[in-house]
């Protein structure tokens, strides 16, 4: 048995790791997060929050009526989703509270699913089974598209 | 009372990505884990509805679920997934029935609890 194998030998170790270093995935959290990170998500959380509260307040709809506001939202964040990442994940230089703050906390929280999902179930509850499953899939379609359209916005500002 | 919940509940979204990466699952599990407690939570409020203080739905209906709560990063997820080969796109349509099928069963479900309240 080579010694030298079993033991580390001294400061030339960590210059010569055994695995090579990922570079972290956009969006994805490496180690514990930092309190300005935290701060941020939080900020653009309230942010995000009282937009959608405020098209809410505009734009009211009876329990059987069609949720357009929560439609707007959900259609607009999501075209800005597709647009922003697109745009951060090509921008080495992007700064790192950029992604938390725009979309972990506005998008995060202008967008919502629970309003959603009550909405349909009140639709359904309301007797209104066709507008309900139009509400439904209809936000779905809409948001997959609008993710597409907002990367392909970003594609043609960066070129 | 929005302004509040919305940055609790957009705090609470990051932290519940942050444990699901950390433990080497895809950050689909966290959208999908999010959205279902976020309606399963305001289908119990709206359930329970004017027996509670109006304030009680502002923070934690309007602000705390809503944020809690994504369909951004649901939507732009599911984009990523299909866009990744047959597997992907597999996934990605795992990922939109199972978050549209649990998300709205949920919210029956919570809005049936808190009727019996």
């Amino acid at each position: 048995m080579n010694p030298s194998r079993a033991r580390p030998t001294g400061p030339s170790e960590p210059d010569t790791p055994d695995e090579p270093v990922a570079p972290p995935r956009p969006g994805a959290p490496v180690g514990r997060p930092r309190w300005d990170v935290i701060a941020v998500v939080a900020l653009g959380g309230a942010l995000g929050s009282a937009g959608r509260y405020g098209l809410l307040v505009l734009w009211p709809h009876a329990s059987d009526g069609f949720p357009w506001a929560t439609l707007g939202t959900n259609l607009s964040g999501c075209a800005l989703i597709g647009l922003l990442m697109r745009l951060i994940t090509t921008h080495p230089a992007a700064h790192r509270l950029v992604q938390p703050f725009f979309v972990t906390g506005m998008l995060g929280g202008f967008t919502t699913f629970s309003t959603y999902a009550v909405e349909t179930r009140s639709l359904l509850a309301a007797d209104r089974p066709g507008l309900a499953l139009g509400y439904l899939l209809g936000t779905l379609a809409g948001a997959l598209a609008a993710v597409r359209l907002g990367i392909w916005a970003a594609e043609r500002i960066r070129s | 009372m929005v302004l509040l919940g919305g940055a609790v509940g957009a705090v609470a979204r990051f932290g519940v990505n942050w444990l699901v990466v950390r433990g080497s699952r895809p950050s689909p599990w966290a959208t999908f884990t999010v959205n279902v407690v976020g309606s399963l939570l305001l289908g119990l409020l709206a359930g329970v509805g004017t027996a509670l203080p109006g304030w009680v739905g502002t923070l934690v209906g309007t602000g705390f679920c809503g944020a809690l709560t994504t369909y951004s990063t649901f939507g732009y997820e599911t984009v990523r997934l299909a866009g990744t080969g047959p597997v992907g796109r597999g996934w990605a349509l795992l990922n939109i029935v199972a978050t549209l099928a649990v998300g709205l069963g949920v919210a029956a479900l919570g809005w049936q609890l808190g009727r019996s309240f």
